[in-house]
């Protein structure tokens, strides 16, 4: 009995432990892009060699969110597992036709304005974001 | 799949947070393998038919 709450309470932990440092990595990838993006225009002057070492460091802290991402979803149990798998797999394919259909768009002229990526990623984590709350809600 | 989790646990008294610590798995998927809205992996299967101290085939069965 108190080998299996030990042994439950390391798996809680472990959970805990790694989503917790999921957390940090993303709020750490955040604050870079952040510095990345608007470090040109508003800490140092546009051209230094501040840039590309933010984005360096933007990209190495990415890896690591990356990292933090697998081992967080190794953490997870078997039904959590399978949500997140759907999940990921609808949003890749999501961005990946959405994302072809609006480059077409723009190659086209047929929307005036250039495609941002940015509009992308918002699809991406939208449709990620919806995927898991109806994958948790099938299984409730 | 159906299973005898339910009524396996009732017996003890074990609510599903309990049965789910000694699964190690989340509250949430004790109560969807109940409800048999999800089908356990064979470790886990084997797990629980561990826990319980009998053999797989009288938790589980094949609809």
């Amino acid at each position: 009995m108190s080998n299996s709450n030990s042994a439950s309470d390391g798996w809680n932990a472990n959970l805990r432990r790694r989503t917790i440092r999921l957390a940090y990595w993303t709020v750490a990838w955040v604050a870079t892009m952040a510095i990345a993006t608007f470090g040109p225009e508003v800490i140092w002057p546009a051209g230094s060699a501040l840039t590309p070492i933010a984005i360096g460091v933007n990209l190495l802290i990415g890896f690591g969110m990356i990292w933090a991402n697998k081992e967080h979803l190794r953490s997870l149990d078997e039904m959590h597992q399978r949500i997140q798998l759907e999940a990921m797999g609808i949003a890749l394919g999501v961005g990946l036709v959405v994302g072809m259909a609006y480059s077409n768009l723009d190659i086209s002229n047929v929307i005036s304005s250039d495609a941002e990526i940015s509009y992308l990623v918002i699809v991406v984590a939208l449709t990620y974001l919806v995927s898991v709350f109806i994958g948790t809600r099938k299984y409730r | 799949m159906k299973n005898r989790l339910k009524v396996l646990r009732a017996e003890r008294d074990w609510t599903q947070a309990q049965l789910a610590e000694r699964l190690e798995v989340s509250r949430q998927t004790v109560n969807a393998i109940e409800k048999g809205k999800f089908d356990p992996s064979l470790p886990l299967a084997f797990k629980a038919a561990r826990l319980f101290g009998m053999p797989i085939e009288e938790i589980f069965q094949d609809e």
